[in-house]
């Protein structure tokens, strides 16, 4: 069936283009994208007055938990709860069990997402085996079989020779090194950011540093090794200036940060809510004033979910012994959205950040809407109001610090290869 | 007056009023402790489980005689931590004992915030006996009831806290009510022990411990949890005691009718010397007879609530 978007307010940074126009899409492609293309029989409607159509988000930083942790999530009801959150491309974390650490994994994980996925699913295929940090995986066999970048995610790459390996090796096949920043000898037992809240609540904190640190030492391998590091799920202030200088001195660095860590600080953590806790920690105010600087200005790149699938049975435990993460791809947008309308972002820097510089950075011809492209786009009433409940959500897990947040700015349609699949409220 | 609350979890909750209240409530139970029968009927028929996640001999005995003396029913139940991490959650072990018509649980548990996911879920009044690094509100309680019944008065006192600050639910409930109630708090230890941004409290931080104890009323000496030694707290337990052991001669630093209060076990010769924690000085054996009284008090007060309820 071929589809005409009518009507929206189109926002494609790619092409320099706002305003208003039809889309028409043929055989999963953008044919035509003009004003008042004429409706035929043979072509299904969106009418997309006063809404918004751009290309379809991507999240770079996915936990889709297949294979190993089904109980969690898998393929099939991490990309329903991907549709539903207006992201038509995921790339899925390796921390699965088995690592996708071979071509294996990567090829069952890419049946998985053809036969039962509902969006496009790119792996990210571990940067060592096991992600045990001690030997850097065969990349180009992970490369060919499918994957779009390595990483480690959920641990770093402690040893640094292993991490300078890495980059030189990811090197030929242009594959960015996305790496978790964690030392883990200064976050040792913390579980919650180190400051006041953490004297007050009892809980061991984990310092700034211990993500300082750990960007600092990866930049300067980066300027070593001249490979593509890309600093995952930034928190800290520090990271940002570190981040912004590494990039005045040209070194290949690109970098993502969560909503999160744009909305909520250690001060959720009172009440000992497992749902606010994750790695790394919400930080200050002043960190999040300093990441919403850095994506307006241009030191962030790109803004990711981390949806980080949990079961109830996990996150109902003491604080202490609750895993690390939250959920995300149903609450990302609503939250960049409030971004907007406080004028922290505007909503083209909101589609650049959510889906023309993930394309980039991962080097995949996606993230625009000019005519030929595969036809993944996201169609976002802007003035939809509603409160996140979470039996409402796709995702198999709930484990949402948003639960009863009032949003602005709901999916209507999300379009995946031309095929809808995702419908408001379906 | 009353103490409006189902659970007594934190000292950070409750209002100086509220903590005057208890202590004033411990008294009159101090005068039953100390008689030759020393029982009232007042929780006939309540039922009060002791949850302890974590060895303890004082804390879970005091509780123990305290419902004993009030004529409740007293359950122990204590979990290995081994068992904690695999199998029966928190939760479950609570709601089962629960359903055997528990009207207290006090609990002590490794991980700050335990006691507030049960009172939570629970209809049994909750009591914090130490979770964690966070609170030991009674704890806290009985130092604050031995303070006034041998000073008076806590309101304008300089009082010294001095040892592991950072891991001791002790001293942040200690921190809470003794700042509500007026005095002038000051943490004493290594920096590695004092935890990040302490002052917001409404505290002084002093690394040095002579400039500390220069004038103050009372001197609450931390037990010092010697397995911090060698990651990194601290070098050696020999130098810490060098450094931050209370002595006599420390002790005269202090004002002369000073108190020297230790909430034990005591490391003899460590933290504190033995002629200190035997002299004339010091509470630390009234302070256990205190927590009879105020334990007695507490539960008294939460067993209010439930009637007003139903």
């Amino acid at each position: 069936m071929n589809l005409l978007i009518k009507n929206g307010h189109i926002i494609d940074p790619a092409d320099n283009r706002e305003g208003i126009a039809d889309i028409l899409i043929q055989d999963g492609r953008i044919m035509q994208v003009d004003q008042n293309i004429p409706v035929s029989p043979d072509v299904e409607l969106i009418d997309a007055t006063g809404q918004l159509v751009v290309p379809g988000l991507i999240d770079m930083h996915t936990h889709l938990r297949e294979p190993g942790y089904e109980y969690k999530e898998t393929i099939q009801t991490g990309t329903m709860s991907a549709a539903a959150g207006g992201f038509t491309t995921v790339c899925c974390m390796p921390n699965t069990k088995p690592v996708n650490d071979s071509q294996s994994v990567t090829e069952f994980i890419l049946h998985k997402a053809c036969t039962e996925g509902v969006v496009n699913v790119l792996p990210v295929g571990a940067i060592t085996k096991g992600c045990n940090g001690d030997e850097i995986t065969e990349m180009g066999e992970l490369k060919k079989a499918g994957c779009i970048a390595v990483s480690d995610d959920g641990k770093p790459v402690m040893n640094s020779l292993v991490m300078r390996r890495a980059l030189e090796y990811a090197k030929m096949f242009k594959l960015p090194v996305i790496s978790h920043c964690e030392d883990l000898s200064l976050s040792k037992d913390g579980v919650i950011n180190e400051g006041r809240i953490s004297t007050e609540l009892g809980l061991m904190g984990i310092p700034n540093a211990s993500e300082d640190v750990m960007v600092s030492r990866d930049i300067a391998l980066a300027e070593l090794t001249g490979g593509h590091i890309h600093i995952a799920h930034v928190s800290t202030r520090g990271t940002v200036d570190l981040i912004l200088r590494a990039k005045e001195n040209g070194i290949n660095v690109t970098s993502e940060t969560c909503p999160h860590y744009l909305v909520l600080t250690d001060d959720a953590v009172r009440g000992y809510n497992t749902n606010t806790k994750m790695k790394p920690p919400l930080r200050t105010w002043k960190d999040v004033e300093a990441v919403r600087k850095g994506l307006h200005d241009g030191t962030i790149d790109a803004i990711a979910t981390d949806h980080a699938p949990h079961s109830q049975e996990e996150k109902e435990r003491e604080f202490d012994y609750a895993p690390f993460g939250i959920v995300g791809l149903e609450t990302a947008l609503p939250l960049i959205f409030r971004l907007v309308e406080e004028g922290v972002l505007t909503l083209r820097e909101l589609v650049l950040l959510m889906s023309l510089n993930p394309a980039r950075i991962l080097g995949i011809d996606k993230g625009n809407l000019v005519i030929g492209a595969t036809a993944d786009i996201t169609v976002i009433n802007p003035n939809t109001t509603w409160v996140v409940e979470t039996v409402n959500l796709k995702s198999k897990s709930k484990n949402t610090p948003f639960e009863g947040w009032k949003m602005r700015g709901k999916v209507s349609y999300t379009i995946v290869g031309g095929r809808v699949v995702y419908r408001n409220g379906r | 007056m009353e103490l409006n609350s189902k659970d007594l979890l934190e000292i950070k909750e409750l209002s100086g009023d509220e903590i005057n209240y208890i202590l004033d409530t411990a008294v009159s139970f101090k005068e039953v402790t100390g008689r030759d029968i020393k029982k009232v009927p007042t929780l006939r028929g309540k039922t009060v489980v002791n949850l302890f996640f974590e060895p303890s001999t004082r804390t879970r005995t005091s509780f123990e005689l305290a419902a004993k003396r009030l004529s409740a029913d007293v359950i122990n139940f204590s979990v290995s931590t081994s068992s904690v991490t695999k199998g029966e959650t928190l939760l479950d072990t609570a709601r089962n004992i629960e359903a055997m018509r528990s009207d207290f649980i006090v609990i002590r548990h490794p991980a700050s915030g335990a006691p507030h996911i049960l009172a939570k879920n629970l209809r049994s009044s909750v009591i914090n006996a130490g979770d964690g690094a966070h609170e030991h509100p009674t704890q806290a309680l009985l130092d604050m009831f031995t303070i006034k019944e041998k000073k008076g008065r806590i309101e304008g006192l300089k009082i010294a806290i001095i040892g592991d600050i950072a891991h001791s639910r002790v001293a942040r409930s200690n921190i809470y009510g003794l700042t509500k109630l007026g005095a002038e708090v000051r943490l004493v230890g290594p920096p590695a022990l004092i935890p990040m941004d302490i002052e917001s409290l409404g505290v002084s931080v002093f690394y040095n411990l002579e400039d500390a104890l220069k004038d103050v009323d009372v001197i609450m000496v931390l037990r010092l949890q010697l397995e911090r030694q060698g990651i990194n707290y601290f070098p050696t337990t020999r130098e810490y005691a060098w450094l931050y052991s209370i002595n006599t001669e420390r002790v005269r630093l202090a004002k002369d009718d000073v108190m020297i209060m230790h909430p034990g076990p005591i490391n003899r010769g460590i933290e504190i010397s033995p002629e200190v924690a035997d002299g004339l000085s010091s509470v630390i054996l009234e302070q256990v007879t205190n927590g009879i009284a105020v334990r007695m008090a507490v539960l008294y007060l939460l067993s209010g609530y439930g009637e007003r309820v139903v």
